[in-house]
């Protein structure tokens, strides 16, 4: 089981082989995300998706990339010439930075070096994630900015602050796992998830399976929705309302390598968003039960194959749930974020350190705090819920005023709106019904 | 600092494809000049011209942003409380109820004031 204290002892060259690994298979990671995306979503809706370049389409990424690389390389005449050429490798660096702390197994003998099947792991390995994702909110800001055209800025800006927005609900939900696991390092978390744990309810102690996302299933579902938000994914890919914005902050990134930059940028966020759910929540490269009952499951380079499981499986339910959901509207989108996510997060953590407390101090301060954060929970939700009664109300009451109001009256704005109480035309007796043109 | 060199060398690899994809999309494609291709696109209409400096935008973005650096900040306060906790106890337990109470008066403040609010 591989600690801190495996890190920074390989020599360069070995380090440079784990990381052209990484790069290589996120780079194919992305090819065959793409064309799996594809498939997959065009059974879901009775069609067969790809299936001329090669066996299966599987090759039409390649070929897609291909064609993007001999497009015309357009740059648009109003932009910002260098923040226009940054932008896309602002948006690319960070992403493939992130996966260097995402651990893929335990310690093997690499050419006869002993190093664990991660890049590398710090201190503060979740914390780098988190800074590669803000980073990268600057690839999109400059993006939509440089491009000086209306629907680049717009997208820009929605993207950005839905990023930003969903990047707090998602730090949040990481709180309760530190908590857990006394530590920010991913190998360290992969650790602490092997083996079984117990829940204690007063005398009662229940085993657990030990992984995050069942022991801290409020975190998993909070972190699942702040991955579809902070990835622009459906349904919270409003920036690429292509409704509305065209195609968001990209727009003026027409077809060529550039725009294949962007697009990657977004796969791999997608894939380091999912690597971060399989070792903060699902158990990281362990054996899931049926498979850890074989004592080899654990060791050697099987690992690869279960955290490479996981990854499809994560990875499908984000295409999974873009055949699924309608877009969200963004005002829904930013109030789940702020109004929804943060406060239930918050509480969930001061429950959670609460009863951690409780395991090693019984005495009246902690259960006077719990009772405290319980009853102050119950009641802040109580009064937003009556106040927002209240403002539908007077909301539905506003709506009905105006169509009274309005109603008959097109000089004040208004519209001819047939009356809503009309009867049915089977409703009419036939004595009295009124030819047409009769008047 | 070994840690956070095989990062650099991830980043490194990632820059270079970055800056090689970049570098060669002008040499890989044709080029056939067009006044209308280098406009910005508006689905055909004539492109709304934008200032130098990206203009006015809406103010609820820059709210949203200032929210963002508090919530932020607050985060970073609960990463070594949580990574601690334990040997805190019920110190850092009443503290961290504290101080979250603190920020929850603030919150509810934002949200009175319908600065969450969207439209």
């Amino acid at each position: 089981m591989p600690s801190l204290n495996d890190f920074g002892h390989d020599p360069l060259w070995i380090s440079i082989i784990k990381a052209v690994v990484i790069f290589v298979f996120l780079v194919l990671a992305v090819l065959f995300g793409v064309w799996t995306e594809r498939k997959l979503i065009s059974r879901m809706q009775h069609r067969y998706g790809p299936n001329r370049a090669g066996k299966f389409g599987l090759l039409q990424s390649v070929a897609d990339g291909l064609k993007m690389g001999l497009k015309e390389d357009l740059t648009p005449s109003g932009v910002d010439k260098v923040l226009y050429l940054v932008a896309p490798l602002i948006l690319v660096v960070p992403a493939f930075i992130s996966y260097s702390i995402i651990p893929f197994g335990p310690v093997v003998s690499m050419f006869g070096v002993k190093t664990p099947l991660q890049l590398t792991d710090l201190p503060v390995a979740v914390l780098l994630v988190l800074a590669m994702a803000s980073l990268g909110v600057y690839g999109i800001v400059l993006a939509g900015w440089a491009s000086r055209s209306p629907y680049a800025i717009l997208g820009g800006l929605r993207s950005t602050a839905q990023v930003i927005s969903y990047e707090i609900a998602m730090g949040l939900s990481f709180v309760a796992v530190f908590l857990y696991a006394g530590t920010l390092s991913t190998s360290e978390i992969v650790a602490k998830q092997a083996g079984g744990g117990t829940l204690d309810i007063g005398s009662l102690t229940i085993p657990m399976p030990s992984w995050y996302a069942i022991q801290l299933i409020p975190s998993f579902l909070i972190y699942v929705l702040t991955m579809l938000g902070e990835t622009n994914r459906v349904p919270f890919d409003l920036p690429e309302g292509e409704g509305e914005l065209v195609a968001g902050f990209h727009t003026e990134y027409s077809s060529s390598l550039k725009f294949a930059l962007i697009m990657m940028a977004e796969y791999v966020n997608v894939f380091v968003v999912s690597g971060l759910s399989i070792t903060l929540f699902l158990g990281g490269w362990r054996a899931p039960w049926p498979i850890s009952l074989w004592d080899g499951a654990n060791h050697g380079w099987w690992p690869l194959l279960w955290f490479f499981i996981k990854l499809v499986i994560v990875f499908g339910f984000f295409v999974w749930v873009r055949a699924a959901l309608p877009r969200v509207r963004y005002d829904q989108l930013m109030a789940l974020g702020w109004k929804v996510l943060i406060p239930l997060n918050l509480v969930w953590i001061l429950l959670v350190a609460t009863f951690r407390a409780l395991r090693v101090d019984k005495g009246p301060v902690v259960f006077t705090m719990l009772a405290i954060i319980v009853i102050g929970a119950l009641a802040v939700y109580f009064y937003f819920d009556t106040a927002n009664q209240r403002r539908r109300e007077a909301r539905a009451q506003e709506i009905q005023q105006d169509f009274e109001t309005l109603a008959d009256a097109p000089a004040l704005g208004g519209f001819p709106v047939p009356p809503l109480d009309l009867p049915h035309y089977h409703g009419v007796h036939s004595s009295k019904e009124v030819t047409s043109g009769s008047n | 600092m070994e840690l956070y060199v095989p990062i650099l060398v991830l980043a490194v690899l990632a820059a270079g494809f970055a800056v090689f994809s970049v570098g060669i999309a002008p040499f890989t494609g044709p080029k056939r000049w067009n006044r209308a291709k280098l406009d910005a696109y508006e689905c055909g209409i004539e492109p709304t011209p934008q200032p130098i400096g990206g203009g006015r935008f809406p103010l609820k973005y820059m709210i949203t942003a200032m929210l963002f650096i508090v919530f932020d900040i607050e985060i970073i306060f609960l990463y070594p409380w949580a990574v601690t906790f334990d040997k805190l106890g019920v110190f850092g337990l009443v503290e961290m109820v504290l101080f979250i109470v603190t920020v929850l008066v603030a919150y509810a403040y934002v949200w009175r004031r319908r600065g969450l609010d969207w439209d």
